[in-house]
């Protein structure tokens, strides 16, 4: 096996939003780190703080109202955090890049898709227009668009084929790290194992590490190596995909597989989690689970319990001595 | 078993600039009382407008429409309100079917009031209890929509359909804008409503899991025509039409031990406007022949196991 080198890694990240009202804490001190050519996935529901933490790595929080807290994001063993904007241009869509979840809405109406794929590689690239014409046109190609579309407008592809464009523009200057936030979370089920297989085979071809955003466990399985389970604002439990998928340890994650209708169809009823997801304006005492976990005892309402290392490379974000049974 | 609505040759067409769009195109089926039949299918195959034609938000283009063996294909404004009081529908987005302005109790009391057969004493007990049983809180009586989740939402939007004990509703993907968690709870309720009072589903969904938990009988639809129908464990256990299977073979699957083929169609749905005779599945079909270019119909497979391809046989051998 290759050995291991550290891209990305995330330490104590807090963010929050104020506004006149209240302040919404939206990361809570989140740290992981992502290796070269490796898939981290961050599995969630929604309001759990995932694309506040895709955001923050890109440097792209609206501030205000975001404001990050505290914490560090050292990429290549430079903190983004504290770095000037004039440099933070230079690696966010070359180095990291992103591709958003709708693809309908991050494409700008009035370029051409060829136009909007060019764009990044001639800022990034310091090559002539012609060149990044080019270079945009075999992007295209690669993400199984004939170049002769090179000159069509957003509105006059589908939705599958505007995220082959999203995502051809994320690629186009080979970035070290692709941050995926959902990215077929707004395309049909045959559309989705189309654009995840070719998601795929370019990170492979190309090396990239990728963290992807997604509610879907099913995604995670299939294109994940090591897994984080956010839960508002925290992450409950974090390891290898086996770790995950084999011995889930939190409640919450054994929560949410639960909760899952299975395809093989032989359960009668769902078992869902009870009550709902935290106000992240208004978060509980200590675990921040307590209220819905069915183990919970005195001491979880009054202590946040850390990320323990059960296992390794395996943490959880829970007292329980015996996770058996969970 | 008592056939509570049956459909036959049900069309609906949409005139465009472009022509005609067929959004349903010939489609036939019934539903027995108190059973759930799971309608599925990727964005614009119909499924919606199928939904929407069957309880009459949609008028149907052509075709017959059977409720109770009564024929509602064509009814005037008066019968009309009097056969919404059974027919109901649960939309999908519980952000933009509610009324901003309009309070919790509001808007699940509506109904009983339209109907002028209910005192207020007695309207507020119902809506009371319907507030109960779909799990809201009483202190959410007079709490408008923006004020809250997605789940309490759509819980109104159930407790609304509800109310006036309807018979038959249709389920326009009832779960699909909320969370797991949450949606397991939404599921689980509306399976103990329909057990509790009889309630007869049409569930329309793009989510293949959530359709073979909740349905009794499957209809897969592509581009307006139902192209495989059968039970809901037959179909996953045994699809047949090369649609079914990579549709099926295209789901992720929450296990990291389970190995699948999966076929990756070329391509994306065609457009519905003015389509060619044959089957519509052909462009993206990987054992499309020549005589794939002639309209194909359902054909019994054996056990009620409908399938439209003229090639079934040769694949599935």
């Amino acid at each position: 096996m290759e050995s291991k080198e550290l891209l990305l890694s995330v330490k104590e990240l807090a963010v929050s939003y104020r506004t006149s009202e209240e302040i919404v804490r939206a990361v809570n001190g989140v740290s992981f780190s992502v290796n070269r050519k490796e898939t981290l996935g961050l599995v969630g529901e929604t309001g759990a703080g995932k694309t506040t933490i895709a955001k923050a790595i890109m440097s792209i929080l609206p501030d205000p109202p975001a404001s990050v807290d505290g914490g560090e994001i050292l990429f290549e063993e430079n903190d983004l955090l504290h770095m000037p904007e004039k440099e933070i241009r230079k690696i966010r869509g070359k180095k990291i890049s992103m591709i958003f979840q709708d693809p309908m809405t991050a494409l700008n109406p009035v370029f051409t898709v060829g136009d909007q794929i060019a764009e990044g590689i001639r800022i990034h690239e310091n090559v002539s227009r012609k060149e990044s014409e080019e270079r945009a046109k075999a992007m295209l190609e690669m993400v199984g668009i004939p170049s002769s579309r090179y000159g069509e407008y957003p509105h006059q592809f589908s939705g599958g084929m505007k995220q082959r464009v999203v995502i051809a523009i994320a690629l186009s200057c080979n970035p070290e790290l692709l941050i995926a936030d959902e990215p077929t979370t707004a395309l049909d089920v045959t559309i989705q194992a189309q654009v995840l297989e070719m998601i795929g085979n370019l990170k492979e071809q190309m090396g990239t590490a990728m963290i992807l955003i997604t509610h879907d466990l099913g995604i995670v399985a299939e294109v994940c190596d090591n897994v984080a389970v956010v839960y508002a604002g925290e992450i409950v439990e974090m390891g290898s995909k086996e770790d995950l998928f084999d011995r889930p340890a939190h409640p919450y994650t054994n929560g949410l597989f639960a909760a899952l209708p299975s395809l093989a169809g032989d359960q009668k009823r769902l078992k869902p989690i009870k009550g709902l997801t935290p106000n992240p304006a208004n978060l509980p005492e200590g675990c921040k689970f307590w209220p819905r976990c069915p183990y919970a005892t005195e001491e979880c309402r009054q202590e946040n319990p850390g990320l323990r290392e059960i296992g390794p490379g395996h943490f959880s974000r829970c007292t329980r001595k015996s996770q058996e049974g969970c | 078993m008592e056939r509570l609505l049956e459909v036959q040759h049900l069309k609906k067409y949409f005139k465009t600039p472009g022509g005609m769009l067929h959004a349903v195109d010939d489609v036939s089926f019934h539903i027995e009382k108190g059973k759930t039949v799971g309608i599925v299918g990727e964005s614009g195959c119909g499924k919606s407008t199928l939904g929407r034609t069957l309880i009459h938000l949609l008028e149907s283009t052509d075709g017959k429409i059977y409720f109770h063996g009564e024929d509602i294909t064509h009814v005037d404004k008066h019968k009309l309100r009097k056969l919404r009081e059974h027919m109901q529908i649960i939309f999908q987005d519980p952000f933009s079917s509610l009324n901003p302005r309009m309070t919790t109790v509001e808007t699940i009391e509506e109904p009983l009031r339209l109907t002028g057969r209910y005192g207020k004493e007695e309207i507020r007990e119902l809506t009371r209890k319907m507030m109960e049983t779909v799990g809201l809180d009483e202190r959410l009586y007079h709490a408008y929509p923006h004020e809250l989740d997605g789940g309490r939402r759509q819980r109104i939007g159930i407790a609304r359909a509800l109310i006036l004990n309807p018979e038959f509703v249709v389920c326009d993907e009832p779960v699909s804008a909320l969370d797991v968690s949450i949606q397991a709870q939404i599921l689980n309720l509306m399976q103990d409503l329909q057990e509790e009072r009889n309630f007869t589903y049409v569930f329309i969904t793009h989510d293949l899991s959530v359709v073979r938990h909740i349905s009794d009988e499957i209809c897969v639809m592509y581009l307006g025509q139902m192209i495989e129908k059968c039970g809901a464990k037959e179909l996953f256990e045994n699809p047949l039409h090369p649609y079914t299977k990579a549709l099926l073979s295209a789901i992720p699957i929450p296990d990291i031990h389970v190995k699948r083929n999966r076929i990756i169609l070329k391509g994306e749905i065609t457009s519905p406007v003015e389509p060619k005779p044959g089957c519509r599945f052909a462009a993206r079909c990987p054992y499309c022949r020549e005589e794939c270019s002639i309209p194909q119909s359902l054909q019994d497979m054996g056990e009620g196991h409908m399938v439209a391809c003229g090639r079934v046989k040769e694949i599935n051998r």
